[in-house]
């Protein structure tokens, strides 16, 4: 049992490793990539400041500033989660090393949750090296911040996004051809209903409903309230209750589903080949 | 004691309105630490098979078993019994194979100083040059990836070891080197080893016993001598490639210009 349990260990640092070195080898892509976000980002914040002058009205620019670049740096968080888990295996599909990994002795669970944590990983790092940048451009004024609600809520946000991207994966799986697509298509539409840039109440009713569904408007409205008004734990159980559910709901389905749908792969012949 | 046993297998894919059987009613058994070869054209239904060994595809009917464990039903146990070679060499291409040698070994559960271990050891026995094992593998020659490919498998010391044409494609030395290693695991490890081919001249030198595969039905079964003889009645002189060609219809050279099966 201890045995098994260490096997488990090393093939999830083998994950990790991996993932790692694709990184390190693609560095420039990775490059391109942060580059293109920190553009995003930065423009995002010079929105903000215009405001004043394009609409000839008085705001607290420095309120909206951090409003919306609070957006920008989740959001990006968060669909970085998305994209690597819900990549797990259309990259090795690509690569053609799909069925080497999914022949390995390894538990479904062990290999898909070593590629959250991973995520997990990357997506810190990335945005902090975000806010870094931003804080050049921007005077951050984060002095009523509540930080420790603020990582209370970013730990169980990733929480359930890491479900979200487990259900999405299993996508690819199933169909080699549209699956990529799908969840782009879902991706972007997460983006419209969860009041990145704006509140959901902005929104047609039809659209808030979709928007309360969705772990992002938990997430978003949870780091406002402890950035933004310094929100304490308390404040922050209406955040987090729904994001835990959500959660705790979507891994284990997610990775159910998954094991079945690989079975079902397995019996159609679509693991490798596409068509 | 049998090292795979295969029941009345049978395997099709559905694709849109079209139906394409790969394997009807299979029946083999392979024995521990033989090579067994496998021997059909293309499209006849080796790599299907090996991809049910390796817990890949999912058969319609019949069972199968890996030392006494069913490739469905206990796929974790069977896994941990196999590894595999195919055609292709299937590696993250920008990775080094060092680096794609310890993914690997982490896979099967290996730490990362006992799989540096081996992977040296396995290095040196398959002849894998150490001061290339940081490039990247994308600029490797297709002989060479075939021998990370190699040593990927071997390096989990499978007892049932399941090579799907690891000689096609290579160039006539690199394909002797490939032979050589697979005989000298066989004879000192006593892995047992499935290998699927249409060279003939490779089954006759490597394989204890051999199966003819045509449209995904096992025609003959037997050591390449007892084939032999039994073609003997029908052709004067008769060498493995005449039995071939008696059970699969097919000229040789037609099996050649098909090209490299996937
Ligand atoms: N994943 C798959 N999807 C659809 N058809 C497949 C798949 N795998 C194999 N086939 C079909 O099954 C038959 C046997 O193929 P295969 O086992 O690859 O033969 P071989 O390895 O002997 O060349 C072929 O007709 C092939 O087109
Ligand atoms: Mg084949």
């Amino acid at each position: 049992m201890k045995n098994r349990m260490l096997r488990e260990l090393y093939a999830a640092r083998a994950f990790i490793d991996r993932n790692l070195n694709l990184s390190k080898r693609y560095w420039k892509w990775e490059l391109v990539f942060l580059v293109y976000t920190i553009a995003n980002s930065v423009t995002i914040g010079f929105i903000g400041r215009g405001v004043e002058s394009v609409t000839g009205t008085s705001i607290d620019a420095q309120f909206y500033i951090l409003y919306m670049l609070i957006g920008s740096i989740l959001w990006g968080y968060l669909s970085i989660l998305f994209e690597i888990i819900s990549e797990t295996v259309t990259w090795e599909r690509w690569e053609e090393t799909i069925e080497y990994t999914f022949m390995a002795p390894v538990h479904r669970a062990t290999h898909l949750l070593s590629v959250c944590g991973y995520a997990i990983i990357y997506g810190i790092i990335r945005s902090s090296v975000i806010l870094l940048v931003l804080s050049f451009f921007f005077n951050l004024d984060m002095s009523s911040a509540n930080f420790a609600s603020a990582v209370l809520i970013l730990g169980i946000a990733s929480f359930s996004f890491i479900g979200l991207g487990m259900c999405a994966a299993i996508l690819p799986l199933i169909s080699p051809e549209k699956g990529i697509q799908v969840v782009s298509i879902f991706q972007s539409l997460l983006l419209m209903f969860s009041g990145v840039y704006y509140e959901i109440h902005v929104l047609p009713q039809w659209m808030q409903a979709v928007a309360r569904i969705s772990p992002a408007t938990y997430a978003l409205q949870g780091m406002r309230a402890s950035i933004l008004h310094g929100a304490g734990m308390g404040d922050m159980v209406q955040y987090i209750v729904p994001l835990l559910f959500i959660g705790l709901f979507l891994v284990p389905f997610g990775i159910a589903l998954f094991i079945r749908m690989e079975r079902w792969a397995k019996q159609k012949g679509v693991l490798k080949r596409s068509g | 004691m049998i090292a795979l046993e295969s029941k009345n297998i049978v395997k099709y894919f559905q694709k849109k309105k079209e139906t394409s059987w790969a394997l009807n009613q299979v029946n083999l058994q392979i024995r521990q630490g033989e090579i067994f070869g496998l021997l059909g054209p293309n499209g006849s239904g080796k790599s299907t098979f090996i991809r049910i060994a390796s817990t890949l595809l999912v058969p319609e009917k019949g069972n199968m078993s890996v030392f006494g464990y069913d490739v469905v039903k206990e796929s974790q146990k069977v896994q941990r019994l196999i590894n595999r070679v195919s055609v292709e060499a299937s590696f993250f291409r920008m990775l080094s194979p060092m680096e794609n040698l310890l993914f690997s070994a982490g896979l099967y559960g290996l730490s990362k100083k006992e799989a540096i271990k081996r992977i040296n050891e396995i290095c040196e026995t398959i002849g894998l040059e150490k001061k290339r094992m940081h490039d990247r593998i994308k600029d490797f020659s297709r002989g060479m990836q075939q021998k990370v490919a190699i040593a990927r498998a071997f390096l989990t010391n499978p007892p049932l070891m399941l090579l799907d044409e690891p000689t096609t494609g290579l160039d006539p030395r690199a394909k002797r080197e490939v032979q050589q290693l697979v005989t000298d695991m066989n004879s000192r490890y006593g892995m047992t080893i499935l290998l699927t081919t249409h060279d003939m001249d490779e089954a006759e030198r490597l394989c204890q016993r051999v199966a003819v595969i045509h449209k995904g039905e096992i025609m003959v079964t037997g050591t390449p001598e007892h084939l032999i003889q039994i073609q003997e009645s029908k052709t004067a002189n008769p060498t493995l490639e005449d039995v071939f060609l008696a059970y699969t219809g097919l000229t040789f050279s037609q099996v050649e210009t098909e090209g490299v099966g996937v």
